[in-house]
């Protein structure tokens, strides 16, 4: 076993199943962890911007690549974007998204580090686990003057490559051989972020997959029966 | 089960809807609500209450989860009121409600605390061969030894022993002392009974037993109203805080009641909506003025103005313009303004001398008994002087007539009391009345009606009533010309109008006359429906008697005490121990052996920590410019000396020997009895070679060696001069900031040049938590919480008497107060076996109110003995001398039992005998009986504290019906009256320990107090003295407007006269450095807190996080400006007393020229070095000093003598000033560095004194 057929072949498979399965047993049985641990009552100067450049950098990214690396390439076809047109857009959103998700994060990994009452009250995985985002951003963003170089050659290869090994992971018959030709830079961020999932159910970033969005839609009031209720027509 | 299985049905969870679509229904797991239950889960709930001073009383429900204590809430059952009242509960409060914080806080005491240094020691000596009691001694005998742990009191070094060992040193030194300098130099401090009364009585019954003093708290807290014995001859009874919702007007003065009657405040605020008016008279913009209709913000310490021109209008337009009916009825029977009055000639005129009495007659007016005590009225039905029924002298030697029906004692035919005689006068004369205003003249003559008469001793005199020379003392024209009467309420230039107390007060001379005149209207309509709420704050000044007693009067003049709705409410403290009756005798050991060594706490310390030293005061300028001023040059610490040797105030120690060894050589030199004991000791006394302690207080034989405080934090809040506790008692490092010798120059006290330091040998803190008392004690012994044992607890604010429960078992190594001292007791017995024995000892007792020997001095002549103006005679002109023998090593078998002086001898409360035979056997019974064989075999136990709760319970008239009815019966021969429709309800009732766990029980009405419990009244003082005719225990049997005390006339308070603050005049010696800064002179407030529990503890962490989490005081917001303090900037208050270093909280409701620092703050919390002295800042009595006051202590004449916390000197401290300055930040010093040798030597501020 070499290191791509490792790294590309079975650490995925490790980093999914640690994630979904760590992520229900924590939700099952650690209820009480399970939050944003916010901390910003501690101390909330420069929060507003901080936080939200991370959050609207990180999500814009995570749907970025969701989009470009799970979504299948015939959509974007059908949709009339051709792939060097989708190389620029990831360059492009790639860039100003994750510059915004670097500016911000850098002001929270500060006051994280520095900031006595954060510190004082932070756990060490909070630390962590930001610290190692960080390190995956600029990773990432590492990737984008070789990306750059790609899309002025009119080369997709490496996107289509990587997109490809994303979705034979997905439908459990993965190629770690389509990485051989891809540049170290984009293989050392993949093994960063696939080790994000890993350490997820670890961390605080379980928040993320109880994110309130129906709290939006929901009705002004909830009556949460004791006697089990049947159903009426008119629910 | 599964939490994420169970949110895969979130699509499907919806099941119906509501309100077109606002509202959806939905089957979901529920089991997060769990979180909520358990953390409120129990496994049992015990009801407790708090013992602490705040008068709450409030019972409140302790929940217990796995054998800890959770959290503690409101109960909620008390006993129903009648249903035109509010209820009483829900009583309790946040201060109340954060206390089960201490019980596993880090600051709770776990184990047993000695001084590492005092414990080294006395290993040592152990270890070298010697016995417990010898190796105290040889500590003691070296004064390097003993230096080597007193020097660092108050610096740390606390290590852990245990039980065995910590109390062999205690009883060691106790013995020791006992041996050595006598029992009476042993001192116990413990406040309050009321508020855990066993607790309270555990130390009490021990120190009793081996003859050691207890030390009294009502008065030293000043908390005691001097001017109640004076007027009514009791301590203080108040009416519970229902009845203010039967008043119509009510005044509220020096009561924040919000702040310190939180639970009652609702019935204040309640009573409005029955249209009730309240008047609001503070200072500052306190809470209580926030729902006031009117606010009258009197200048501090001159209430009394206002009162007395109060007081003007009601006498001008009730008594004088036009006579109203029910005021003329009350005054006539209830108040001595009827009684006669001789005039002594002065200065071409007169001035108000002593009550006429039946002995001025030629024929006694028939009164054979005790004829010197009989006051007279002159009858109109019969135009003659007649004795009435209801004076002391009938209390005493004769049964029947001590009542207060209007007749004639001689012939029992109903008279009436004339109020004036200037209808039918035979003369009119000019009387001067003592006056205390700067700038006027010191004695005012004003024209006073008058009638001749000749006395018995030949002397013709001219006679006039109270009433006819107090309306000319109020300064009011009854036509009869003269100087010195107000022709309207705005002549400002005569006391006491409207427009004269407005000047003094700042109050609008309008407010006041409208006051005076609604509050006696709403009385004349309602029949005595005005009420006056009051407390410290005005209580607190040296001159407290007279703002006391220019209520009182107005009280008296509009027929309000004894009316439910209306007199006065004086609110302090927790002081109504309800089952007095039951529980005194096993606090004071009265079972065993009598009497008991009682001392009155403000002269101990005013002597013993040396503040007599620093005297400012020149009592002379007390004195009224007629006074006959045979003391003239004494200073005040002399007056106490005389005032122990006339036998008016006990001494503690009592003479400047051993009391044990006095007997001893009276008994060598041939004495067989305590007759001969006593005319040994008297003849000692005689010849000079035997001398009372305070005449030398300074001298080692005389000093306190061993102290114990428990329930108290002496040195952290009470210790009115404070820094000279810390200097003259303890021999520690403090503050004070001048040398002694203002107080030089005494007649009767011996100067030493220089002052002793570190008098006491041994200090033993009872405590759960270590505050500043602690911190300066020898040895610290843990205590149970107040959930954590069982006692017994009563307030002055509701009529129910309630329990503390244990409901976890104490903590680590603690014990409840009552088992601690029995342990103490154990190891005293078997130590005593060998070095003490049988011992005799002689208790000198200074004449006691109720009892026969009150009439000891008639006439209120003083006769002083030393200066040869009688013989001494114990009991009469001296102390009495009684012998009392000891049996140490049987103390902790006496300890255990109620002793068979109960049968013996009976049972007594307030003058009243009744036999306790029945309720000793059923003790036998309900307690069981020790079976430790001894001279206590076969007895009640009193072994565990709820035996000791039933055994007060049974023993009281308050809680067993039988009881009530003995001692109702016993009154009612005295006053010849039946009263047993009072209790006959309830003649049944026995009250149990488990009784009152199950609720509250409401007590049964009896003699003790002047209130009843009744469906239709509620309990109000004066209550029996109005409807049941009770006398009030007085010289007159009535309420009091004169004292014809020698010493009151002498010092111009025969009659309530305004007095001002007086100057201390500490302010004046400050440093320099303090000096050249910006700085405020301000008058230093010291009222009771919010954020404490009650004030007493500002220690717990929720308590300190609710406010600025250390010390702080007010200041207001115009005075801060002025030297440029901002809100929480640190500041100095600083004056020759001391330093204090707080936060200052800067304000709008506080006025100019005020400084608030709120009482207990401790300094153990955030406190940091004062720049000043050099050391920790101190406590709010760190800038103060305690003084006495002559007329506080006479005795041997009928409400004026003594009992213990009833009457003595109060230490007041209110008249202070302070220079206050702003200390910046930088500036600031924790003082945290370690104790070099040098900085133990330097005790005192530099600069200041040899040591």
């Amino acid at each position: 076993m070499n290191a791509i057929n490792f790294f590309f072949g079975v650490y995925p498979y490790i980093a999914l199943s640690v994630f979904v399965i760590g992520s229900w047993i924590r939700y099952d049985n650690e209820q009480y962890t399970w939050k944003t641990d916010s901390s910003q009552l501690l101390s909330k100067s420069n929060m507003w911007i901080a936080s939200n450049l991370f959050h609207v950098g990180i999500l814009s990214i995570f749907a970025g690549h969701f989009a470009g690396l799970v979504l299948p390439h015939a959509l974007w076809i059908g949709l009339g974007v051709s792939d060097l047109q989708h190389q620029w857009i990831a360059i492009v959103a790639g860039s100003v998204f994750g510059t915004m998700c670097l500016i911000g994060g850098a002001i929270l990994w500060l006051r994280r580090m520095f900031n006595p009452r954060v510190r004082a009250a932070g756990r060490r995985m909070d630390a962590f686990i930001l610290s190692w985002l960080m390190l995956t951003l600029v990773a990432g963003l590492s990737t984008l003057p070789v990306s750059i170089g790609h899309a002025n050659h009119g080369d997709p290869g490496v996107m289509l490559a990587l997109s490809g090994w994303v979705q034979s992971v997905l439908t459990f018959q993965p190629k770690p051989e389509l990485l051989a030709a891809v540049e170290p830079v984009f293989r050392f961020h993949m093994v960063l972020g696939m080790t994000v999932f890993l350490l997820f159910p670890f961390t605080r970033l379980v928040h993320i997959l109880t994110a309130p969005l129906t709290y939006v839609g929901r009705a002004y009031q909830i009556v949460r029966s004791k006697r089990r209720v049947k159903a009426t027509a008119s629910a | 089960m599964s939490h994420f299985l169970d949110r895969l049905k979130f699509f499907d969870k919806v099941k119906d809807t509501f309100a077109g679509g606002h509202g959806i229904v939905t089957n979901e797991d529920r089991g997060w609500e769990d979180a909520y239950r358990n953390r409120w889960r129990h496994d049992k709930v015990v009801r407790s209450t708090h013992g602490v001073n705040c008068t709450g009383g409030c019972s409140w429900k302790i929940f217990v989860k796995n054998g800890l204590v959770s959290f503690e809430m409101q109960q909620t059952d008390y006993p129903r009121t009648r249903e035109d009242l509010p209820n009483h509960e829900p009583r309790g409060c946040q201060r109340g409600a954060s206390f089960s914080w201490y019980l596993y806080s880090p600051h709770r005491i776990k184990h047993p605390m000695i001084r590492g240094r005092l414990l080294e020691l006395y290993r040592a000596e152990r270890k070298s061969g010697k016995d417990p009691v010898e190796a105290w001694a040889a500590i003691q005998a070296d004064s390097k030894k003993r230096d080597k742990y007193v020097k660092v009191r108050g610096l740390g070094g606390f290590v852990r022993t245990d039980w065995q060992e910590v109390n062999e040193i205690i009883a060691a030194a106790n013995i020791y002392t006992i041996k050595k300098w006598g029992p009476d130099r042993i001192y116990g401090f413990s406040p309050i009974p009321a508020m855990s009364m066993i607790s309270y009585a555990a130390g009490a019954r021990y120190l009793s037993l081996i003859g050691a003093a207890c030390g009294s708290f009502y008065d030293w807290y000043c908390d005691l109203p001097a001017a109640s014995p004076q007027t009514w001859g009791e301590q203080t009874d108040v009416p519970e805080a229902a009845d203010w919702y039967n008043s119509t007007y009510l005044i509220i003065t020096g009561a924040n009641l919000p702040m310190t009657r939180t639970p009652d405040a609702h019935f204040a605020t309640e009573v409005r909506y029955k249209g009730a008016k309240i008047v609001s008279m503070a200072p500052d913009y306190a809470e209580y003025v926030k729902f006031a209709d009117l606010w009258m913000p009197v200048k501090q310490g001159t209430d009394a103005a206002a009162f007395l021109a109060m007081g003007h209008v009601a006498l001008k337009e009730y008594f004088i313009e036009r006579q109203e009916p029910y005021f003329v009825e009350y005054a006539q029977k209830y108040t001595d303004l009827p009684m006669q009055v001789i005039l002594r000639s002065h200065d071409g005129a007169f001035v108000p001398d002593r009550n006429l009495r039946a002995s001025d007659f030629d024929d006694l007016l028939g009164e054979t008994n005790n004829p010197d005590w009989k006051t007279i009225v002159f009858d109109a039905r019969t135009n003659s002087y007649v004795a009435p029924n209801g004076s002391v002298g009938f209390r005493w030697g004769e049964e029947g007539k001590w009542n207060l029906l209007p007749k004639n004692a001689a012939n029992q035919e109903e008279i009436e009391a004339e109020l004036s005689c200037i209808d039918k006068r035979d003369d009119v004369a000019s009387v001067g009345f003592p006056h205390f205003q700067p700038g006027e003249p010191g004695l005012l003559y004003r024209n006073v009606p008058v009638r001749k008469l000749t006395l018995a001793s030949g002397e013709t005199v001219f006679v006039t009533s109270v009433f006819d020379l107090q309306i000319a003392q109020y300064g009011i024209d009854r036509g009869l010309g003269g100087k010195n009467v107000a022709k309207s309420y705005d002549d400002a230039s005569v006391a006491y109008t409207p427009a004269w107390a407005s000047k003094v007060t700042g109050v609008k001379a309008a407010d006041i006359e409208r006051t005076g005149r609604e509050f006696a209207q709403n009385a004349a309509k309602t029949r005595g429906k005005s009420m006056i709420i009051m407390g410290a704050a005005i209580n607190h000044w040296y001159h407290n008697d007279m703002q006391y007693r220019s209520i009182m009067n107005l009280l008296h003049m509009c027929g309000c005490v004894g009316q439910s709705g209306g007199g006065w409410a004086h609110y302090v403290g927790q002081e109504k121990l309800r089952p007095q009756a039951g529980w005194a005798p096993i606090a004071f050991a009265t079972d065993w052996q009598r009497p008991p060594r009682h001392q009155n706490s403000t002269s101990y310390w005013y002597f013993h920590t040396d503040q007599w030293r620093y005297e400012t005061i020149d009592a002379d300028e007390l004195l009224q410019p007629a006074a006959k001023g045979k003391y003239k040059g004494y200073k005040l610490a002399d007056y106490n000396v005389a005032a122990t040797r006339m036998g008016w105030l006990p001494s503690a120690p009592h003479f400047n020997r051993n009391p044990l060894e006095l007997v001893a050589e009276a008994e060598k030199a041939g004495a067989t009895d305590e007759a001969g004991i006593a005319k040994y000791i008297v003849d000692e006394l005689k010849s000079g070679k035997l001398d009372v302690a305070f005449a030398d207080p300074d001298a080692e034989e005389n000093w306190p060696r061993n102290l114990f405080v428990w329930r108290a934090n002496l040195i952290g809040t009470s210790a009115k001069g404070h820094e000279y506790f810390l200097k003259h008692l303890l021999g520690a490092q403090n503050g004070v900031l001048q040398e002694g010798g203002d107080g030089k120059g005494t007649k009767e006290v011996k100067w030493h040049e220089e002052a002793p330091v570190g008098k006491l040998d041994l200090m033993v803190d009872i405590n759960f938590r270590l505050n500043s008392t602690g911190a300066y004690s020898d040895i610290i012994l843990p205590t149970a919480t107040w959930y954590e044992k069982n006692d017994l607890n009563t307030t002055d604010m509701h009529p129910f008497i309630h329990p503390l429960s244990e409901a976890v078992t104490p903590g680590w190594e603690s014990k409840s107060d009552w088992q601690i001292f029995k342990t103490i007791a154990k190891t005293f017995s078997e130590l005593s076996e060998k070095h003490l024995g049988v011992a005799k000892d002689v208790v000198a007792l200074p004449m006691q109110h109720d009892s026969p020997f009150e009439l000891a001095q008639p006439l209120g002549q003083v006769r002083d003995w030393k200066k040869g103006e009688c013989e001494p005679v114990p009991g009469k002109t001296m102390p009495l001398l009684k012998v009392v023998e000891r049996n140490f090593a049987d103390t902790y078998k006496k300890y255990i039992a109620l002793g068979p002086l109960m049968t013996k001898l009976g049972n007594n409360v307030k003058g009243l005998d009744w036999n306790t035979e029945q309720e000793y056997d059923e003790l036998k019974k309900c307690n069981y009986t020790v079976q430790i064989p001894g001279v206590s075999f076969g007895m009640p136990s009193l072994e565990e504290d709820i035996s000791v709760c039933d055994a007060v319970m049974r023993m009281a008239p308050e809680t067993n019906g039988e009881v009530a009815h003995k001692s109702w019966s016993a009154l009612s021969k005295k006053t010849g009256i039946d009263h047993h429709h009072l209790y006959a309800g309830r003649h049944e009732d026995k009250i149990t320990f488990r009784d009152i766990q199950a609720q509250p029980r409401k007590i049964i009405t009896a003699p003790t107090w002047s209130g009843i419990e009744s469906e239709t009244v509620s309990y109000t003082a004066g209550y029996t003295n109005i409807h049941e005719h009770i006398p009030f225990r007085t010289l007159t049997g009535r309420a009091h407007f004169y004292q014809d005390h020698e010493w009151f006339l002498d010092f111009g308070e025969g009659f309530c006269a305004y007095r001002p603050p007086i100057d201390m005049k500490a302010q004046n010696l400050i440093p320099d450095s303090v000096r050249r800064k910006p700085h405020l002179t301000l008058s230093w407030i010291t009222p009771h807190s919010k954020w404490g529990i009650h004030s007493s503890y500002q220690d717990n962490l929720r308590m300190l996080s609710l406010f600025r989490g250390g010390p702080y005081v007010w200041v207001s917001e115009d005075d801060a400006k002025e030297i440029g303090l901002k809100d929480n900037d640190w500041i100095e208050a600083i004056n020759a007393n001391g330093a204090t270093m707080a936060r200052a909280v800067v304000s709008q409701r506080v006025p100019r020229g005020m400084a608030l620092m709120y009482h207990a703050q401790e300094k153990t919390v955030n406190v940091p070095g004062s720049p000043s002295t050099g050391k920790r800042g101190g406590i709010l009595n760190s800038v103060t000093r305690v003084i006495v006051k002559p007329t506080n202590m006479v005795g041997g004449y009928a409400q004026l003598a003594y009992s213990f916390n009833y009457y003595g000197t109060v230490g007041c401290q209110r008249d202070e000033m302070v220079v206050l300055h702003k200390i910046a930040d930088q500036d600031i010093d924790w003082l945290e560095r370690p104790l070099t040798a040098e900085r133990e030597q330097q005790r005192n501020p530099v600069g200041i004194g040899a040591k």
